[in-house]
């Protein structure tokens, strides 16, 4: 086989694999579109003749995804914000500081990544409903408010590119060591945070099984848990409930499509968490 | 000094409130609480001892949905990972297009798992759903894909497949990537092409890699629930119940039984089972190391 021919074959494989994985997001896309006797229309077609929003509007007016979307932008906000300060501050200290325990104190933190979620949410469940946290904002966000990775970014940017020379300079011209951090270490480290900030959204809002528990009354739902409820109840309606998944996915697929190259390395190198 | 040490106890004070209350702890809850019997109403939560577990052994749905996700993450973990690294393998020697189709692999992990299990559950529709239609020009009658145990199992794999595929490809791309030019040059001069040439050049230095994507794939596929809750519902609409996976039972005990003791006893085995596959994966990458 000539190496053309076979440069053509690989080409060819690829995109019909591209092709089979994107199928079912074009579908969904497509579906959201389509007037009902076209969802059913036999054979199928991807493409709706008649366009129409009414499946979005249908969406919207039996369930409240306003206010779901408002709930998950509310949470993902917090849970981003809170991130990426505990991560800054802890990722500096880590990064540019000796002190007693440090590493003991790292490694604990990063630890904690290994266990997923799933393992501890029973008790976490119960500690929420101790402090009268359930179906509240700061009990939807409370297991999102640290990030290893996060600590790990951090550390790694002010460990290798923050010159310890900078930091220096300000001491000598007598700067306490919280002004140097405000003052010099965080501006410089806007790029970093900037990443950081990246996973803890896409981390907040894919979040599911936590916010289905402490979510308790519809107000409360994330755009997921509501999809989920909405999809259970309206099954047969693919129109509206693939309008609602469309509108759930598309700010993730948007914030991937501006950020993928932070975001395939960053998750390639580390997971969540 | 004292006061540099007093600056960095002050700063992770936080951070540090923030693990230990919202993960160390209720990991540790989680292994004390696996020991006592409570249902969350009754003022007495008494010690049992290892009974929850005892209970555990005898418990069919704790070990249906122990059976149903090791099936479900033995099958998805290979036929994940063996796609991914055929895909990777001419990603890896960056073609043209390359940035496309890495992206397009990688979307569906990203994207969030409510919409697409939604998706894919209009695309299993037994009657009107795309994937019986494609299925009937080979003359494959329709399937109710979703309609019983044996097949929503399936359809929750191939649809896992197709969101884990990816990321461990991702993994793959790096991986051949940090293989040294010297070792394809030498391969190369000595005659090895194909298949000869990925078996005794590229795969035993690729190796490391493998061993860690199947390890990390696995402790994901452990943890699936999302797409199970979605997809597997019966026909009254209880979700997650057609195929039992482990998270679904510990869900279920806590917070529709209220079983809370049992929960945690369940969510312990669990713990063991990641924390066996994450030594596991230390353990190999020790020996890359050395």
């Amino acid at each position: 086989m000539s190496a053309r021919l076979r440069l053509g074959l690989t080409h060819a494989l690829l995109a019909a694999w591209a092709a089979v994985m994107v199928f079912p997001f074009l579908w969904m896309l497509g579906t959201s579109f389509k007037p009902a006797p076209e969802i059913l229309a036999f054979p199928p077609h991807l493409v709706p003749r008649a366009p129409t929003v009414l499946n979005y509007v249908r969406a919207f007016e039996t369930a409240p995804f306003a206010r779901f979307f408002l709930n998950s932008l509310v949470i993902t906000a917090m849970s981003t914000v809170v991130i990426v300060a505990t991560s800054t501050v802890a990722g500096y200290v880590f990064g540019k500081f000796r002190f007693p325990g440090d590493t003991a104190i790292f490694m604990l933190f990063l630890a904690t990544a290994i266990l997923p979620l799933e393992t501890y949410m029973v008790p976490l469940y119960l500690t929420m409903r101790d402090w009268h946290w359930i179906n509240t904002y700061p009990g939807m966000v409370a297991p999102y408010l640290v990030m290893s990775f996060g600590v790990f970014i951090m550390r790694q940017y002010f460990g290798t590119a923050l010159p310890d020379e900078l930091l220096d300079a300000a001491r000598i011209d007598g700067a306490s060591e919280w002004r140097i951090f405000l003052r010099i270490a965080v501006p410089a480290a806007t790029s970093a945070m900037a990443a950081v900030a990246i996973f803890a959204a896409i981390q907040a809002w894919t979040g599911f099984i936590w916010p289905l528990i402490v979510a308790s009354s519809q107000d409360m739902y994330t755009m997921e848990v509501g999809l989920a409820f909405f999809q259970q109840r309206y099954t047969i309606d693919y129109g509206a409930v693939t309008a609602g998944a469309t509108v759930s996915a598309l700010p993730i697929i948007a914030v991937f499509l501006i950020f993928r190259r932070h975001i395939t390395e960053g998750i390639a190198f580390s997971g969540f968490r | 000094m004292l006061f540099r040490y007093i600056f960095c106890y002050a700063m992770l004070l936080v951070p540090a409130a923030f693990f230990l209350v919202f993960r160390i702890i209720p990991i540790a809850q989680t292994l004390r609480l696996s020991f006592f019997s409570w249902d969350l109403i009754s003022r007495t939560k008494p010690y049992v001892g290892l009974d929850n577990f005892r209970t555990l052994l005898d418990d069919s749905n704790f070990r249906l949905a122990l059976s149903n996700t090791t099936v479900f993450a033995a099958v998805t973990v290979v036929a994940s990972v063996v796609l991914a690294l055929l895909i990777a393998l001419p990603l890896a020697r960056r073609l043209r297009f390359e940035g496309i189709y890495q992206l397009v692999y990688f979307l569906p992990f990203i994207t969030p798992t409510v919409p697409e299990a939604v998706v894919w559950k209009w695309i299993y529709d037994a009657r009107y759903g795309i994937l019986n239609y494609v299925l009937s020009w080979f003359g494959i009658p329709p399937v109710g894909w979703l309609l019983e145990p044996r097949t929503t199992l399936w359809a929750v794999i191939i649809m896992s497949v197709w969101k884990t595929l990816g990321y461990n490809m991702v993994l793959f791309i790096i991986g051949l990537r940090a293989i040294p030019a010297e070792y394809n040059e030498a391969g190369l001069i000595d005659g090895a092409t194909g298949w000869r040439f990925f078996r005794y050049l590229t795969l035993p230095l690729l190796m490391p890699t493998l061993l860690l994507v199947t390890v990390i794939s696995t402790i994901g596929a452990y943890n699936v629930f999302t797409q199970v809750y979605i997809m597997a519902a019966d026909i009254q609409g209880s979700p997650g119940s057609v195929v039992r996976v482990l998270i679904y039972d510990i869900f279920e005990n806590a917070f529709r039984f209220y079983r809370m003791g049992y929960a945690s006893a369940e969510a312990t085995v669990f713990f063991a089972i990641v924390l066996v596959l994450t030594l596991a994966q230390f353990r190999v990458l020790r020996s890359r190391t050395e």
